[in-house]
């Protein structure tokens, strides 16, 4: 097992009061293993991303642990966090377009950014591995303006797993891309795992028909908690939990035309997570809800082998 | 109904408008009373100022622009027929008043002393499905994207218009609500609205459009009935696309080679022709191009 | 979410008092503001009271301040107190103007610029680096000198006509990026015209920014004035604050321990000046429903 999260709890500190944007969430991957957390808006996967490897000043670790490679990580405490990252724990940010520093270049900036690591660049590696997201080996001597968006967010990758990570979070690494260049960033992903740079991957997207094409197991997260997490395919053909099959039902697809088939959201909207609802979190939206939902919070188990399923009629 | 015919934009770009960099080049189509005509593009393609120019917006170089037959002039008059909605809900909105601002808008534009205003505003929002009470009287900021794109088409609807243009305007939604902003754009039709649906969703223009336009560079590549461009496109440009769409259920697969078409290859601008009916490739019309021959 | 508020009556004065309720709960904007009311009142109404011109000898000469003499007396036996109340005035009236004449033209260059662009923009942007080049207090220390103008209303006026063109470089940049935005484009859509659509869209976005400018400009009025006085080309009529000033270094307050002589017109003016700052800095919080929510 590579990466093991038991019940973390990340709370956001606000004026109004503590927002529960992940609240007590397990779940494991595996060496090898390509995770896709997918989820809408709020719905505490970037809180997930981040908490794994840099809390922001507003976030609060409340409780619950992190084990990766058998070792606990210290995500609450800044300071001892700092070995652990680029090392055994790299992220990819949402906008990492803009992570560069412009008025450096490129080649440069990865000397110096590996050398504060205490890590002597190593320019063949990384040359090839320049080589394997198809970047000329020239855009070192660029600036990251001279950079098209493809381009930029697949050097962020080849920094970010420069010193082979065990764990490699990528938070909405495509969402501002073309659907062209967004396909060559995924495969570039899945490349670096099946390379070995990275051991494992957490995938975070909106969109899971993208997650599909490059994850083995997909989870998806409603209000802050776990709803159903299972092998891609088994998700995206057979899911469980009501939530995960209104959102893969809402989803066009290429071929599907609203005279023949007209496809429904979900109504309503998650609940405010400053004072999320008791029982289940996704009830008030739910067409199967019954009594049982809102007193008790329904666990997250295991209803075949790699399948878990948040509900109490799974 | 809005006709487009050889509409170009060039930009002046660089110190002292120097060099020029054209945006959108020799474009036509049109779209018709009670039709969706989705406009797919990537970034850069040229268009959302194809939409802006719609709107008038922004000023045209060169070609025509018509609605029932009268070229574009920005003013009162027009922007009752035609209206838009933009990709980012919270910036449609000026932060520092309420939301329902933009109906209290058109009422002192257009209707400054109709009795029934309020019913017509409930009726509205009956049509986009908004409850007045969760969304008259609160700021932007206080609604939800779904809500505040939803109020943009309501306003829309209140000047009982003949072409809406939305250009991206699911792209910041959650999965759970796009698809209702979709099914409204859908309904529009039975009012005998025109929608001209800017995206760079190929499944999203696919599921909600009667005919699609595909965009390169500013310049046309295919176009014709939605099911001829999806099922069967012809141009490699529309087939790369096509292939690089995630989809759920299906592995990606590599997109057919594009055989010798000059598409791609520089001075190439790419006559429309008409590979059958209804359906208009762009093409050199070289023999062994994969296209329809000229 | 299921849940209808309390529909609160969808006019615009609820919009109104909801500014108040947070105005009233704001504590710099009150400490701000209290202390430009108490300083204005005792300029409006002090003289009134007082009964007496500022410069009337009143008593013995170098008095330290006494129930009698509040501030003290002046190596001539004029009240300090009574001038400093006359000086108030003075000062208030130069900044009002003087800051006043430099906002308009400040706002009416920088909003035409800023929304207009091309050409225009050039042409409004040469005049305002012009005037901004040009070393105004040499200018006004000639102007002054050669014309001999000697009243608060023309020294005012030369004031404010020379310093608005960091203002219009300020506001035509933030007018730059707003126009932009999608509301604006909105409020075209809506068939406003542009000067609506700079008031009303505009200018209540940056209506924080705006003021400050003002408070700004109100304060380098003020200060311009003093300098002018201390150096004595001030009014020759009346009294003012840096004439205050200007006769306390000339008849050696300092060497001869009258602090109260200069102390009160130096805090009078460090006092208006800060007041308005803290004001602003409160008011910023108040306009700005994004501020108040966090």
């Amino acid at each position: 097992m590579s990466l093991t999260v038991t019940d973390l709890k990340v709370y956001y500190r606000t004026l109004k009061g503590e927002v529960k944007a992940l609240d007590g969430i397990s779940f494991s991957v595996a060496d090898n293993e390509i995770l896709g957390l997918a989820g809408e808006s709020g719905c505490g996967k970037t809180t997930l991303g981040k908490g794994l490897i840099r809390m922001d000043g507003r976030m609060k670790h409340i409780g619950g642990t992190v084990e990766l490679d058998g070792e606990t990580l210290p995500i609450g405490d800044d300071a001892r966090m700092n070995p652990y990252r680029f090392h055994k724990v790299s992220l990819i940010p949402q906008y990492s377009m803009s992570a560069m520093n412009p008025t450096r270049k490129i080649g440069k900036m990865v000397g110096e950014l590996v050398r504060s690591r205490g890590v002597k660049l190593d320019r063949d590696e990384l040359h090839a591995r320049l080589d394997q997201v198809s970047l000329p080996r020239e855009v070192l001597d660029r600036y990251p303006i001279e950079l098209s968006g493809g381009m930029k967010q697949r050097m962020v990758m080849v920094i970010s797993t420069l010193l082979n990570p065990s764990l490699l979070i990528a938070d909405e690494i495509t969402s501002a891309l073309d659907v062209s260049t967004q396909k060559a960033v995924a495969k570039a992903l899945v490349g670096f795992r099946d390379a070995g740079f990275v051991k494992s991957m957490i995938f975070i997207t909106h969109d899971i028909s993208l997650t599909y094409q490059i994850a083995d197991t997909i989870m998806v997260m409603y209000a802050g908690k776990l709803a159903e997490k299972a092998p891609a395919h088994t998700i995206v053909s057979a899911p469980r939990h009501p939530y995960a099959q209104l959102l893969i039902n809402s989803l066009p697809e290429v071929g599907v035309r609203y005279a023949d088939k007209r496809l429904s959201g979900i109504p309503g909207s998650p609940p405010s997570l400053l004072d999320p609802p008791s029982g289940c979190r996704f009830r008030d939206r739910c067409p199967l809800a019954f009594a049982k939902c809102a007193e008790e919070e329904p666990p997250a188990v295991e209803v075949e082998p790699d399948h878990f399923v948040a509900c109490w009629k799974a | 109904m809005l006709e487009l015919h050889d509409v170009t934009k060039v930009y002046k770009v660089g110190a002292f408008g120097g060099k020029t960099m054209t945006a959108v080049d020799g474009v036509s189509f049109d779209v018709g009373t009670g039709e969706v005509v989705s406009l797919i593009g990537e970034s850069g393609s040229g268009k959302t100022t194809i939409g802006r120019m719609i709107l008038g917006l922004t000023s045209l170089t060169s070609g025509s622009i018509t609605l029932d037959g009268a070229p574009v002039k920005p003013g009162k008059a027009y922007y009752r027929s035609v209206q838009g909605v933009f990709q980012d809900p919270f910036s449609s909105y000026n932060p520092v008043f309420k939301a329902d601002r933009v109906l209290r808008m058109i009422k002192e534009q257009y209707f400054p002393s109709v009795p029934d205003w309020d019913d017509r505003v409930e009726e509205a929002l009956a049509a986009v499905r908004l409850n007045p009470g969760q969304v008259l009287d609160k700021f932007p900021h206080q609604l939800s994207g779904g809500q505040l794109q939803r109020l943009l088409i309501a306003r829309a609807l209140l000047l009982e218009i003949k072409l809406l243009v939305a250009d991206e305007i699911t792209s910041m939604l959650d999965a759970s609500t796009r698809i209702d902003v979709l099914n409204l754009l859908a309904d529009l039709k039975a009012r005998g609205l025109g929608v001209l649906y800017i995206t760079h969703d190929l499944s999203l223009g696919n599921y909600l459009a009667e005919r699609t336009v595909v965009l390169r560079h500013g310049t046309v590549v295919e176009m014709g009935l939605t099911e001829k461009v999806f099922g069967d496109p012809l141009h490699p440009y529309t087939r790369q696309l096509l292939s690089a769409v995630p989809r759920l259920g299906s592995p990606w697969e590599e997109a057919a080679p594009a055989d010798g078409c000059l598409y791609h290859q520089k001075g190439a601008t790419g006559r429309l022709l008409a590979a059958d009916e209804g359906h208009f490739v762009a093409c050199a019309g070289l023999d062994d191009c994969g296209g329809p021959a000229a | 979410m299921t849940t209808i508020d309390t529909a609160l009556p969808q006019t615009p004065t609820a919009v109104r008092r909801e500014a108040l309720y947070f105005a009233l709960r704001n504590g710099k904007l009150l400490v701000g503001l209290g202390v430009i009311l108490i300083l204005l009142g005792t300029a409006v109404i002090g003289p009134v009271l007082l009964g007496r011109a500022a410069n009337d000898y009143v008593g013995l000469p170098m008095q330290s301040p006494s129930s009698e003499y509040w501030f003290g007396t002046n190596t001539f036996g004029q009240d300090i107190f009574v001038q400093f109340v006359y000086g108030l005035r003075t000062t208030f009236e130069v900044g009002a103007l003087g800051g006043g004449i430099a906002a308009v033209i400040g706002m009416a260059v920088g909003f035409i610029a800023g929304y207009r662009g091309g050409m225009v923009d050039e042409v409004l942007n040469m005049l305002t680096n012009i005037i901004l080049v040009i070393p105004t207090l040499a200018v006004l220390l000639i102007i002054n000198a050669y014309l001999g103008i000697r009243s608060v209303g023309v020294q005012a006026l030369f004031i404010g006509l020379t310093s608005w063109p960091w203002a219009a470089r300020a506001i035509r940049a933030q007018t730059f990026s707003l126009r932009t935005r999608d509301f604006v484009d909105l409020a075209r859509l809506s068939g406003m015209p542009s000067r609506k659509i700079i008031l009303r869209e505009i200018a209540p976005n940056m209506s924080s920014y705006l003021f400050m400018t003002f408070i700004l400009l109100f304060g380098g009025s003020i200060l311009i004035a003093s300098s002018l006085d201390f150096i004595g080309l001030g009014p020759t009529e009346g009294v003012s604050l840096g004439l205050m000033l200007q006769n306390a270094h000339q008849w050696s307050a300092l060497h001869l321990g009258l602090w109260w002589w200069f102390i009160p017109p130096g805090a009078g003016i460090t006092a208006v000046v800060g007041a308005l700052y803290v004001a602003n800095v409160g008011l910023d919080e108040v306009f700005n429903p994004k501020l108040r929510e966090t």
